[in-house]
Protein backbone atom coordinates (compact mmCIF):
# COMPACT_ATOMS: atom_id res chain seq x y z
CA UNK A 1 0.00 0.00 0.00
CA UNK A 2 1.47 3.30 -1.00
CA UNK A 3 1.19 6.04 2.04
CA UNK A 4 0.52 9.64 1.62
CA UNK A 5 3.64 11.75 2.24
CA UNK A 6 2.55 15.05 1.93
CA UNK A 7 -1.10 15.95 1.74
CA UNK A 8 -3.20 19.31 2.67
CA UNK A 9 -2.58 19.99 6.22
CA UNK A 10 -5.79 19.67 8.56
CA UNK A 11 -5.25 23.67 9.57
CA UNK A 12 -6.82 24.11 6.14
CA UNK A 13 -10.63 23.83 5.57
CA UNK A 14 -11.85 21.51 3.40
CA UNK A 15 -13.68 24.42 1.29
CA UNK A 16 -13.35 27.95 1.65
CA UNK A 17 -17.11 29.60 0.60
CA UNK A 18 -15.05 32.87 -0.45
CA UNK A 19 -15.32 31.78 -4.44
CA UNK A 20 -18.14 30.10 -3.74
CA UNK A 21 -20.39 27.45 -1.92
CA UNK A 22 -18.16 24.01 -2.10
CA UNK A 23 -15.10 25.98 -3.53
CA UNK A 24 -11.64 24.35 -2.76
CA UNK A 25 -9.77 26.81 -4.31
CA UNK A 26 -7.84 29.97 -3.11
CA UNK A 27 -8.65 33.42 -4.43
CA UNK A 28 -4.74 34.12 -4.70
CA UNK A 29 -3.68 34.40 -8.50
CA UNK A 30 -1.77 31.46 -10.30
CA UNK A 31 1.58 31.38 -8.64
CA UNK A 32 1.21 33.66 -5.80
CA UNK A 33 3.61 32.88 -2.76
CA UNK A 34 0.55 33.50 -0.23
CA UNK A 35 -0.67 30.23 -0.86
CA UNK A 36 2.97 28.59 -0.24
CA UNK A 37 3.08 30.46 2.76
CA UNK A 38 -0.37 29.33 4.00
CA UNK A 39 0.32 25.81 3.46
CA UNK A 40 3.67 25.88 5.37
CA UNK A 41 2.06 27.74 8.46
CA UNK A 42 -1.00 25.43 8.24
CA UNK A 43 1.65 22.48 8.32
CA UNK A 44 3.22 23.80 11.11
CA UNK A 45 0.09 24.33 13.20
CA UNK A 46 -0.73 21.06 12.51
CA UNK A 47 2.67 19.34 13.40
CA UNK A 48 3.14 20.77 16.49
CA UNK A 49 -0.48 20.30 17.69
CA UNK A 50 -1.76 23.46 18.51
CA UNK A 51 -4.80 24.38 15.94
CA UNK A 52 -7.18 24.99 18.92
CA UNK A 53 -5.11 27.47 20.42
CA UNK A 54 -4.16 29.48 17.36
CA UNK A 55 -5.62 32.78 16.81
CA UNK A 56 -4.68 33.83 13.13
CA UNK A 57 -4.17 37.49 12.86
CA UNK A 58 -4.98 38.82 9.07
CA UNK A 59 -4.27 41.97 7.35
CA UNK A 60 -5.72 44.57 4.91
CA UNK A 61 -3.67 42.87 1.33
CA UNK A 62 -4.57 40.14 -0.69
CA UNK A 63 -4.11 38.08 2.31
CA UNK A 64 -6.98 39.57 3.85
CA UNK A 65 -9.41 36.51 3.72
CA UNK A 66 -6.92 34.19 6.08
CA UNK A 67 -10.08 33.60 8.08
CA UNK A 68 -11.57 31.99 4.88
CA UNK A 69 -8.55 29.23 5.21
CA UNK A 70 -7.01 28.91 8.14
CA UNK A 71 -9.43 26.60 10.40
CA UNK A 72 -8.24 28.20 13.13
CA UNK A 73 -9.32 31.03 15.71
CA UNK A 74 -9.26 34.67 13.44
CA UNK A 75 -9.28 37.73 13.61
CA UNK A 76 -9.07 40.43 10.23
CA UNK A 77 -7.12 43.62 11.70
CA UNK A 78 -7.63 47.28 11.04
CA UNK A 79 -4.79 47.91 8.44
CA UNK A 80 -1.39 47.62 10.00
CA UNK A 81 -2.67 47.01 13.51
CA UNK A 82 -2.28 43.00 13.61
CA UNK A 83 1.00 43.38 15.63
CA UNK A 84 -1.14 45.25 18.48
CA UNK A 85 -4.12 43.03 18.06
CA UNK A 86 -1.77 39.90 18.18
CA UNK A 87 -0.25 41.95 21.58
CA UNK A 88 -3.81 42.20 23.46
CA UNK A 89 -4.68 38.65 22.71
CA UNK A 90 -1.45 37.66 24.00
CA UNK A 91 -1.74 39.72 27.23
CA UNK A 92 -5.72 38.28 27.91
CA UNK A 93 -5.03 34.74 26.82
CA UNK A 94 -1.92 33.35 28.48
CA UNK A 95 -2.37 29.62 25.91
CA UNK A 96 -3.23 31.38 22.39
CA UNK A 97 -0.76 30.60 20.16
CA UNK A 98 -1.16 33.93 17.97
CA UNK A 99 -0.03 34.66 14.47
CA UNK A 100 0.22 37.76 12.85
CA UNK A 101 0.65 37.31 8.91
CA UNK A 102 1.25 40.57 7.44
CA UNK A 103 2.27 41.86 4.06
CA UNK A 104 5.28 44.99 3.15
CA UNK A 105 1.92 47.85 2.64
CA UNK A 106 0.33 46.73 5.88
CA UNK A 107 3.25 46.22 7.96
CA UNK A 108 5.96 47.78 6.79
CA UNK A 109 3.82 51.19 5.36
CA UNK A 110 0.57 52.15 7.27
CA UNK A 111 1.59 49.29 10.03
CA UNK A 112 5.50 50.74 10.63
CA UNK A 113 5.10 51.30 14.15
CA UNK A 114 2.68 48.56 15.56
CA UNK A 115 5.60 46.22 14.44
CA UNK A 116 8.45 48.38 15.99
CA UNK A 117 6.59 48.63 19.29
CA UNK A 118 4.97 44.69 19.39
CA UNK A 119 8.98 43.76 18.56
CA UNK A 120 10.59 46.13 21.22
CA UNK A 121 8.13 44.74 23.83
CA UNK A 122 9.08 41.64 22.89
CA UNK A 123 5.46 39.98 22.94
CA UNK A 124 5.02 36.29 22.54
CA UNK A 125 3.71 36.16 19.09
CA UNK A 126 5.06 35.05 15.85
CA UNK A 127 4.98 37.34 12.81
CA UNK A 128 5.22 36.55 8.89
CA UNK A 129 6.29 39.34 6.89
CA UNK A 130 5.19 38.61 3.76
CA UNK A 131 7.54 41.08 1.49
CA UNK A 132 6.83 41.22 -2.59
CA UNK A 133 8.22 44.48 -2.92
CA UNK A 134 4.46 45.68 -4.34
CA UNK A 135 0.91 46.52 -3.47
CA UNK A 136 -1.22 43.36 -4.57
CA UNK A 137 -4.45 44.09 -3.85
CA UNK A 138 -4.69 47.79 -5.11
CA UNK A 139 -3.06 46.77 -8.61
CA UNK A 140 0.92 47.41 -8.20
CA UNK A 141 1.80 50.67 -6.54
CA UNK A 142 5.02 51.52 -5.23
CA UNK A 143 5.83 49.73 -1.49
CA UNK A 144 8.31 50.67 1.32
CA UNK A 145 10.14 47.44 -0.01
CA UNK A 146 10.06 48.25 -3.37
CA UNK A 147 13.69 48.29 -4.64
CA UNK A 148 14.93 50.75 -7.01
CA UNK A 149 14.56 51.03 -10.28
CA UNK A 150 11.64 48.39 -10.07
CA UNK A 151 8.62 50.10 -12.10
CA UNK A 152 5.34 50.18 -10.57
CA UNK A 153 2.13 51.63 -11.57
CA UNK A 154 2.89 54.84 -9.22
CA UNK A 155 7.08 54.41 -10.41
CA UNK A 156 6.16 53.79 -14.12
CA UNK A 157 10.12 55.00 -14.30
CA UNK A 158 11.15 53.26 -11.60
CA UNK A 159 11.83 53.66 -7.92
CA UNK A 160 14.32 56.94 -7.60
CA UNK A 161 15.93 57.05 -4.32
CA UNK A 162 15.72 60.69 -4.45
CA UNK A 163 12.10 61.07 -5.00
CA UNK A 164 10.42 58.08 -3.44
CA UNK A 165 13.44 56.83 -0.45
CA UNK A 166 15.22 53.19 -0.26
CA UNK A 167 13.69 50.15 -0.12
CA UNK A 168 12.99 49.26 3.78
CA UNK A 169 14.73 46.19 5.48
CA UNK A 170 12.47 45.31 7.92
CA UNK A 171 14.50 42.53 9.43
CA UNK A 172 17.37 44.64 9.64
CA UNK A 173 15.00 47.31 11.68
CA UNK A 174 13.50 44.61 14.07
CA UNK A 175 17.20 43.32 14.60
CA UNK A 176 18.39 46.70 15.67
CA UNK A 177 16.04 46.46 19.08
CA UNK A 178 16.64 44.04 22.06
CA UNK A 179 14.11 42.06 22.70
CA UNK A 180 12.88 39.58 19.27
CA UNK A 181 14.35 36.34 20.24
CA UNK A 182 13.85 35.33 16.37
CA UNK A 183 14.70 37.05 13.09
CA UNK A 184 14.85 35.33 9.89
CA UNK A 185 14.50 36.31 5.88
CA UNK A 186 13.71 33.85 4.05
CA UNK A 187 13.00 33.36 -0.01
CA UNK A 188 9.81 31.39 -1.77
CA UNK A 189 12.59 32.00 -4.90
CA UNK A 190 12.95 27.73 -5.27
CA UNK A 191 12.17 24.52 -3.70
CA UNK A 192 15.36 24.38 -1.62
CA UNK A 193 14.49 28.18 -0.73
CA UNK A 194 10.78 27.09 0.56
CA UNK A 195 12.03 24.39 2.53
CA UNK A 196 14.14 26.65 4.30
CA UNK A 197 11.22 29.17 5.16
CA UNK A 198 9.66 25.88 6.34
CA UNK A 199 12.19 25.54 9.22
CA UNK A 200 12.21 29.16 9.73
CA UNK A 201 8.30 29.21 9.63
CA UNK A 202 8.21 26.26 12.38
CA UNK A 203 11.03 27.82 14.58
CA UNK A 204 9.13 30.95 14.91
CA UNK A 205 6.22 28.76 15.96
CA UNK A 206 7.75 26.33 18.42
CA UNK A 207 9.43 29.45 19.81
CA UNK A 208 6.14 31.12 21.01
CA UNK A 209 4.71 27.53 21.76
CA UNK A 210 7.72 27.78 24.27
CA UNK A 211 7.07 31.00 25.40
CA UNK A 212 10.45 32.47 24.23
CA UNK A 213 9.12 35.77 23.04
CA UNK A 214 9.14 37.33 20.01
CA UNK A 215 9.75 36.15 16.40
CA UNK A 216 9.64 37.53 13.07
CA UNK A 217 9.87 35.57 9.67
CA UNK A 218 10.22 38.02 6.52
CA UNK A 219 9.14 35.96 3.83
CA UNK A 220 10.08 36.88 -0.11
CA UNK A 221 7.34 36.02 -1.89
CA UNK A 222 6.48 36.38 -5.66
CA UNK A 223 3.87 38.60 -7.11
CA UNK A 224 4.14 37.29 -11.16
CA UNK A 225 0.27 39.47 -11.83
CA UNK A 226 1.53 42.61 -10.24
CA UNK A 227 5.06 42.07 -11.49
CA UNK A 228 3.58 41.42 -14.89
CA UNK A 229 5.41 37.61 -15.42
CA UNK A 230 4.67 34.60 -15.36
CA UNK A 231 5.02 32.65 -12.12
CA UNK A 232 8.34 30.91 -13.22
CA UNK A 233 9.83 33.76 -14.11
CA UNK A 234 8.75 35.70 -11.46
CA UNK A 235 10.83 33.10 -8.90
CA UNK A 236 13.68 33.82 -10.92
CA UNK A 237 13.67 37.86 -10.81
CA UNK A 238 12.87 37.43 -6.59
CA UNK A 239 16.22 35.44 -6.89
CA UNK A 240 18.00 37.95 -9.21
CA UNK A 241 16.64 41.06 -7.84
CA UNK A 242 15.02 41.21 -4.46
CA UNK A 243 17.59 38.90 -2.99
CA UNK A 244 20.32 41.08 -3.45
CA UNK A 245 18.45 43.98 -1.92
CA UNK A 246 17.23 41.55 0.59
CA UNK A 247 19.67 39.06 1.72
CA UNK A 248 18.55 35.78 3.26
CA UNK A 249 19.64 34.52 6.18
CA UNK A 250 18.88 34.27 10.26
CA UNK A 251 19.75 37.42 11.92
CA UNK A 252 19.07 36.14 14.97
CA UNK A 253 18.20 32.84 17.07
CA UNK A 254 18.60 33.34 20.78
CA UNK A 255 18.02 30.22 23.04
CA UNK A 256 15.94 31.82 25.52
CA UNK A 257 14.13 35.06 25.66
CA UNK A 258 15.51 38.48 26.80
CA UNK A 259 13.32 38.86 29.95
CA UNK A 260 14.88 36.69 32.34
CA UNK A 261 12.21 37.96 34.35
CA UNK A 262 9.49 36.92 32.93
CA UNK A 263 8.03 34.83 35.39
CA UNK A 264 8.82 37.32 37.89
CA UNK A 265 7.11 39.85 35.77
CA UNK A 266 4.16 37.33 35.72
CA UNK A 267 4.18 37.47 39.19
CA UNK A 268 4.40 40.82 39.87
CA UNK A 269 1.38 41.25 37.64
CA UNK A 270 -1.31 43.03 40.20
CA UNK A 271 -4.70 40.89 41.01
CA UNK A 272 -7.58 42.89 41.04
CA UNK A 273 -7.88 43.39 44.43
CA UNK A 274 -4.60 45.45 44.51
CA UNK A 275 -6.00 47.70 42.07
CA UNK A 276 -9.09 48.63 43.99
CA UNK A 277 -6.89 48.82 47.32
CA UNK A 278 -4.72 51.45 44.87
CA UNK A 279 -7.55 53.01 43.93
CA UNK A 280 -8.46 53.37 47.47
CA UNK A 281 -11.94 51.10 46.99
CA UNK A 282 -12.82 49.34 50.08
CA UNK A 283 -14.98 46.47 48.81
CA UNK A 284 -17.03 45.97 51.65
CA UNK A 285 -18.28 49.26 51.34
CA UNK A 286 -20.40 49.25 48.50
CA UNK A 287 -23.49 47.45 48.47
CA UNK A 288 -23.35 45.62 45.12
CA UNK A 289 -26.39 44.19 43.37
CA UNK A 290 -28.77 46.50 45.26
CA UNK A 291 -30.22 48.34 42.80
CA UNK A 292 -32.71 46.82 39.85
CA UNK A 293 -33.04 48.79 36.35
CA UNK A 294 -36.47 49.70 35.37
CA UNK A 295 -34.68 49.30 31.93
CA UNK A 296 -31.16 50.26 30.58
CA UNK A 297 -29.78 53.60 30.96
CA UNK A 298 -28.33 55.44 27.99
CA UNK A 299 -27.19 58.73 29.00
CA UNK A 300 -26.14 61.74 27.45
CA UNK A 301 -24.33 64.33 29.73
CA UNK A 302 -23.50 67.64 27.66
CA UNK A 303 -22.53 71.28 28.53
CA UNK A 304 -19.42 73.73 28.01
CA UNK A 305 -15.86 71.97 28.89
CA UNK A 306 -15.10 72.79 32.32
CA UNK A 307 -18.78 72.52 33.72
CA UNK A 308 -18.08 69.04 34.88
CA UNK A 309 -19.57 66.97 32.25
CA UNK A 310 -16.99 64.78 31.37
CA UNK A 311 -16.32 63.82 35.20
CA UNK A 312 -19.61 63.91 36.42
CA UNK A 313 -20.23 61.24 33.56
CA UNK A 314 -17.03 59.36 34.79
CA UNK A 315 -18.93 59.58 38.81
CA UNK A 316 -21.97 58.09 37.75
CA UNK A 317 -20.25 55.10 35.54
CA UNK A 318 -17.97 54.89 38.71
CA UNK A 319 -21.55 54.60 41.05
CA UNK A 320 -22.59 52.15 38.67
CA UNK A 321 -20.11 49.61 39.45
CA UNK A 322 -20.16 50.04 42.76
CA UNK A 323 -23.74 49.02 42.31
CA UNK A 324 -22.58 45.91 40.54
CA UNK A 325 -23.97 46.81 37.28
CA UNK A 326 -22.01 46.98 33.69
CA UNK A 327 -21.25 50.49 32.56
CA UNK A 328 -19.58 52.51 29.98
CA UNK A 329 -18.02 55.68 29.98
CA UNK A 330 -17.18 57.26 26.71
CA UNK A 331 -16.28 61.10 26.18
CA UNK A 332 -16.42 63.79 23.37
CA UNK A 333 -14.94 67.23 23.28
CA UNK A 334 -13.01 70.05 21.64
CA UNK A 335 -9.29 70.64 21.82
CA UNK A 336 -10.34 73.19 24.34
CA UNK A 337 -9.68 72.47 27.90
CA UNK A 338 -12.28 74.94 28.95
CA UNK A 339 -14.91 76.89 27.12
CA UNK A 340 -15.60 74.18 24.41
CA UNK A 341 -18.39 72.04 23.85
CA UNK A 342 -18.15 68.75 25.59
CA UNK A 343 -20.41 65.61 26.21
CA UNK A 344 -20.47 62.14 27.94
CA UNK A 345 -22.57 58.89 27.27
CA UNK A 346 -23.10 56.55 29.80
CA UNK A 347 -24.57 53.08 29.32
CA UNK A 348 -25.49 51.73 32.42
CA UNK A 349 -27.09 47.91 32.55
CA UNK A 350 -27.59 44.70 33.99
CA UNK A 351 -26.34 42.52 30.85
CA UNK A 352 -22.89 43.20 29.26
CA UNK A 353 -22.71 46.50 26.63
CA UNK A 354 -22.15 45.98 23.07
CA UNK A 355 -20.96 50.22 22.53
CA UNK A 356 -20.72 52.64 24.44
CA UNK A 357 -22.03 54.82 22.16
CA UNK A 358 -25.13 56.87 22.87
CA UNK A 359 -26.91 58.51 19.74
CA UNK A 360 -30.25 58.27 21.34
CA UNK A 361 -30.30 58.74 25.08
CA UNK A 362 -33.25 57.66 27.47
CA UNK A 363 -31.89 60.07 29.55
CA UNK A 364 -30.07 63.63 28.80
CA UNK A 365 -28.26 65.89 31.15
CA UNK A 366 -28.04 69.34 29.87
CA UNK A 367 -25.35 72.04 31.58
CA UNK A 368 -26.23 74.60 28.96
CA UNK A 369 -28.96 76.00 26.18
CA UNK A 370 -26.56 74.97 23.31
CA UNK A 371 -26.61 71.45 24.51
CA UNK A 372 -30.41 71.52 25.32
CA UNK A 373 -30.53 72.78 21.67
CA UNK A 374 -28.72 69.82 19.94
CA UNK A 375 -29.58 66.48 22.12
CA UNK A 376 -33.57 67.47 23.08
CA UNK A 377 -34.88 66.08 20.06
CA UNK A 378 -32.08 62.91 20.04
CA UNK A 379 -34.11 61.88 23.43
CA UNK A 380 -35.81 58.59 23.23
CA UNK A 381 -39.89 59.10 23.58
CA UNK A 382 -40.78 58.34 27.37
CA UNK A 383 -36.67 59.36 28.71
CA UNK A 384 -36.05 62.29 30.79
CA UNK A 385 -34.45 65.72 30.17
CA UNK A 386 -32.54 67.24 33.15
CA UNK A 387 -31.63 70.91 32.47
CA UNK A 388 -29.77 73.56 34.09
CA UNK A 389 -32.10 75.88 34.47
CA UNK A 390 -29.76 78.67 35.65
CA UNK A 391 -27.54 78.71 32.06
CA UNK A 392 -30.59 76.76 30.08
CA UNK A 393 -33.29 79.47 29.55
CA UNK A 394 -36.00 77.95 27.78
CA UNK A 395 -38.00 75.16 29.02
CA UNK A 396 -38.56 71.57 27.31
CA UNK A 397 -40.30 71.89 24.33
CA UNK A 398 -40.92 68.36 24.07
CA UNK A 399 -44.00 66.69 25.49
CA UNK A 400 -43.46 63.18 25.07
CA UNK A 401 -40.47 63.15 27.79
CA UNK A 402 -40.16 64.05 31.40
CA UNK A 403 -38.61 67.39 32.24
CA UNK A 404 -37.01 68.73 35.24
CA UNK A 405 -35.39 72.51 35.25
CA UNK A 406 -33.17 72.80 38.00
CA UNK A 407 -31.26 75.67 38.88
CA UNK A 408 -28.41 73.93 39.47
CA UNK A 409 -25.60 76.62 38.57
CA UNK A 410 -27.82 78.96 41.18
CA UNK A 411 -27.88 76.75 43.50
CA UNK A 412 -23.75 75.59 43.21
CA UNK A 413 -22.50 79.11 43.59
CA UNK A 414 -24.69 79.64 46.69
CA UNK A 415 -22.77 76.35 47.80
CA UNK A 416 -19.62 78.07 46.93
CA UNK A 417 -18.63 76.65 44.01
CA UNK A 418 -20.25 76.77 40.65
CA UNK A 419 -18.49 73.36 39.42
CA UNK A 420 -20.23 71.31 41.67
CA UNK A 421 -23.44 72.26 39.62
CA UNK A 422 -23.51 69.11 37.39
CA UNK A 423 -22.98 66.83 40.71
CA UNK A 424 -26.98 68.73 41.70
CA UNK A 425 -28.07 67.32 38.15
CA UNK A 426 -26.32 63.85 39.13
CA UNK A 427 -28.32 63.98 42.48
CA UNK A 428 -32.05 64.34 41.38
CA UNK A 429 -31.26 61.72 38.34
CA UNK A 430 -30.37 59.63 41.01
CA UNK A 431 -33.52 60.20 42.98
CA UNK A 432 -35.86 59.91 40.19
CA UNK A 433 -34.38 57.09 38.35
CA UNK A 434 -33.26 54.67 41.28
CA UNK A 435 -30.45 53.46 38.95
CA UNK A 436 -27.71 54.83 41.64
CA UNK A 437 -28.45 55.36 45.35
CA UNK A 438 -27.61 58.25 47.25
CA UNK A 439 -25.44 56.56 49.70
CA UNK A 440 -23.59 55.30 46.94
CA UNK A 441 -22.82 58.43 45.43
CA UNK A 442 -21.61 59.83 48.66
CA UNK A 443 -19.04 56.85 49.38
CA UNK A 444 -17.24 57.08 45.53
CA UNK A 445 -17.28 61.12 45.10
CA UNK A 446 -14.43 60.82 47.80
CA UNK A 447 -12.14 58.03 45.16
CA UNK A 448 -13.08 60.85 42.60
CA UNK A 449 -12.24 63.86 44.29
CA UNK A 450 -9.06 64.12 45.77
CA UNK A 451 -8.77 67.91 47.16
CA UNK A 452 -10.94 67.68 50.90
CA UNK A 453 -12.46 70.81 50.45
CA UNK A 454 -13.85 69.51 47.12
CA UNK A 455 -15.55 66.93 48.85
CA UNK A 456 -17.34 68.46 51.34
CA UNK A 457 -18.94 70.78 48.37
CA UNK A 458 -19.51 68.27 46.34
CA UNK A 459 -21.37 66.42 49.37
CA UNK A 460 -23.47 69.53 50.31
CA UNK A 461 -24.40 69.89 46.57
CA UNK A 462 -25.54 66.37 46.71
CA UNK A 463 -27.94 67.39 50.15
CA UNK A 464 -29.24 70.60 47.74
CA UNK A 465 -29.79 68.47 44.72
CA UNK A 466 -32.14 65.81 47.32
CA UNK A 467 -33.26 69.22 49.07
CA UNK A 468 -34.42 70.21 45.62
CA UNK A 469 -36.20 66.94 44.49
CA UNK A 470 -38.35 66.56 47.88
CA UNK A 471 -39.70 69.93 46.97
CA UNK A 472 -40.53 70.04 43.45
CA UNK A 473 -40.73 65.97 42.88
CA UNK A 474 -44.29 64.64 43.69
CA UNK A 475 -44.06 61.76 45.43
CA UNK A 476 -46.23 59.08 43.01
CA UNK B 1 7.68 -1.92 -12.74
CA UNK B 2 4.18 -0.90 -11.60
CA UNK B 3 3.13 1.61 -9.84
CA UNK B 4 2.33 -0.51 -7.05
CA UNK B 5 6.27 -0.08 -6.37
CA UNK B 6 6.71 3.29 -7.16
CA UNK B 7 5.98 7.15 -5.69
CA UNK B 8 4.01 9.24 -7.10
CA UNK B 9 1.75 12.23 -7.28
CA UNK B 10 -1.63 13.45 -7.28
CA UNK B 11 -2.44 16.95 -9.34
CA UNK B 12 -5.89 17.58 -8.51
CA UNK B 13 -7.13 19.49 -11.80
CA UNK B 14 -9.71 21.41 -10.15
CA UNK B 15 -7.42 23.14 -8.25
CA UNK B 16 -4.68 23.55 -10.08
CA UNK B 17 -4.35 27.23 -11.69
CA UNK B 18 -1.02 26.24 -14.17
CA UNK B 19 1.42 28.38 -12.64
CA UNK B 20 4.14 25.58 -13.09
CA UNK B 21 5.92 26.45 -10.06
CA UNK B 22 5.43 22.26 -9.23
CA UNK B 23 7.61 21.89 -12.49
CA UNK B 24 10.85 23.78 -11.58
CA UNK B 25 10.47 22.64 -8.57
CA UNK B 26 10.63 19.12 -9.01
CA UNK B 27 13.91 17.33 -9.09
CA UNK B 28 13.76 15.01 -11.53
CA UNK B 29 11.50 16.47 -13.87
CA UNK B 30 8.37 13.92 -13.60
CA UNK B 31 5.78 16.90 -13.97
CA UNK B 32 4.49 18.57 -16.97
CA UNK B 33 1.79 21.20 -18.09
CA UNK B 34 -1.18 19.12 -19.87
CA UNK B 35 -3.04 20.23 -22.95
CA UNK B 36 -6.51 20.04 -20.88
CA UNK B 37 -8.12 22.93 -20.07
CA UNK B 38 -9.78 23.03 -16.45
CA UNK B 39 -13.11 24.93 -15.16
CA UNK B 40 -10.97 27.98 -14.31
CA UNK B 41 -9.59 27.98 -17.35
CA UNK B 42 -6.21 27.09 -16.76
CA UNK B 43 -3.66 24.25 -18.47
CA UNK B 44 -3.25 22.29 -15.29
CA UNK B 45 -0.03 19.80 -14.17
CA UNK B 46 -0.03 16.36 -14.25
CA UNK B 47 2.58 13.82 -13.45
CA UNK B 48 4.15 12.30 -16.30
CA UNK B 49 7.53 11.11 -15.64
CA UNK B 50 7.51 7.89 -12.78
CA UNK B 51 10.99 9.21 -11.45
CA UNK B 52 9.13 10.80 -8.17
CA UNK B 53 11.22 10.17 -5.59
CA UNK B 54 8.82 11.51 -2.71
CA UNK B 55 10.65 14.20 -1.54
CA UNK B 56 7.93 17.30 -1.60
CA UNK B 57 9.75 19.88 -3.14
CA UNK B 58 6.73 20.23 -5.57
CA UNK B 59 4.29 19.68 -2.60
CA UNK B 60 5.78 22.89 -0.22
CA UNK B 61 5.96 25.44 -3.62
CA UNK B 62 2.65 24.67 -4.83
CA UNK B 63 0.68 28.08 -3.72
CA UNK B 64 -2.46 26.26 -3.78
CA UNK B 65 -4.16 24.03 -1.03
CA UNK B 66 -4.45 20.35 -1.76
CA UNK B 67 -3.85 20.58 -5.61
CA UNK B 68 -0.59 18.07 -4.85
CA UNK B 69 -0.60 14.80 -2.83
CA UNK B 70 2.44 13.29 -2.50
CA UNK B 71 2.11 9.33 -1.96
CA UNK B 72 5.38 7.16 -1.39
CA UNK B 73 5.51 3.67 -2.44
CA UNK B 74 5.11 0.55 -0.04
CA UNK B 75 8.64 -0.20 2.08
CA UNK B 76 10.26 -3.01 1.49
CA UNK B 77 8.87 -5.84 4.10
CA UNK B 78 5.67 -3.57 5.00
Amino acid sequence: MHTIKHQKARSLYPTFERKAPGADVSHYCPGCGHGTVHNLIAEAIDDLGIQDRTIFCSPVGCSVFGYYYFDTGNIQCAHGRAPAVASAIRRTHEEAIVISYQGDGDLAGIGMSQIVHAANRGENITVFFINNAIYGMTGGQMAPTTILGQKTVTTPDGRHAENEGFPIGMVEIINSLQAPVFIERVSLAGAKKVMKARMAIRKALRNQVEKKGFSFVEILSPCPVNWKMTAVEARRWLENNLEPVFPVGNLRDLPKGPFDKVDKKKDSRMSDRKILEILGVNEEEVHAGTVQLQEEQNVKIAGFGGQGVLSTGILLANCAIAEGLKTTWLPSYGAEMRGGTANASINISHETIGSPIVSYPNVLMVMNLPSLDAFEDKVRPGGAIYVNSSLATRKVRRADVTAYHIPASDMANDLGTIQSASVILLTVYALVSGAITIETLKKVIPLSIKRKNLVDLNMQAIEAGVTWHRDNCPKP
Amino acid sequence: MSLEEKNFIEVNPKRCKGCAACIVACPNGCIEIGSEINQMGYQFARFAVRKCIACGMCFYTCPEFGAITVYQKPRKGA
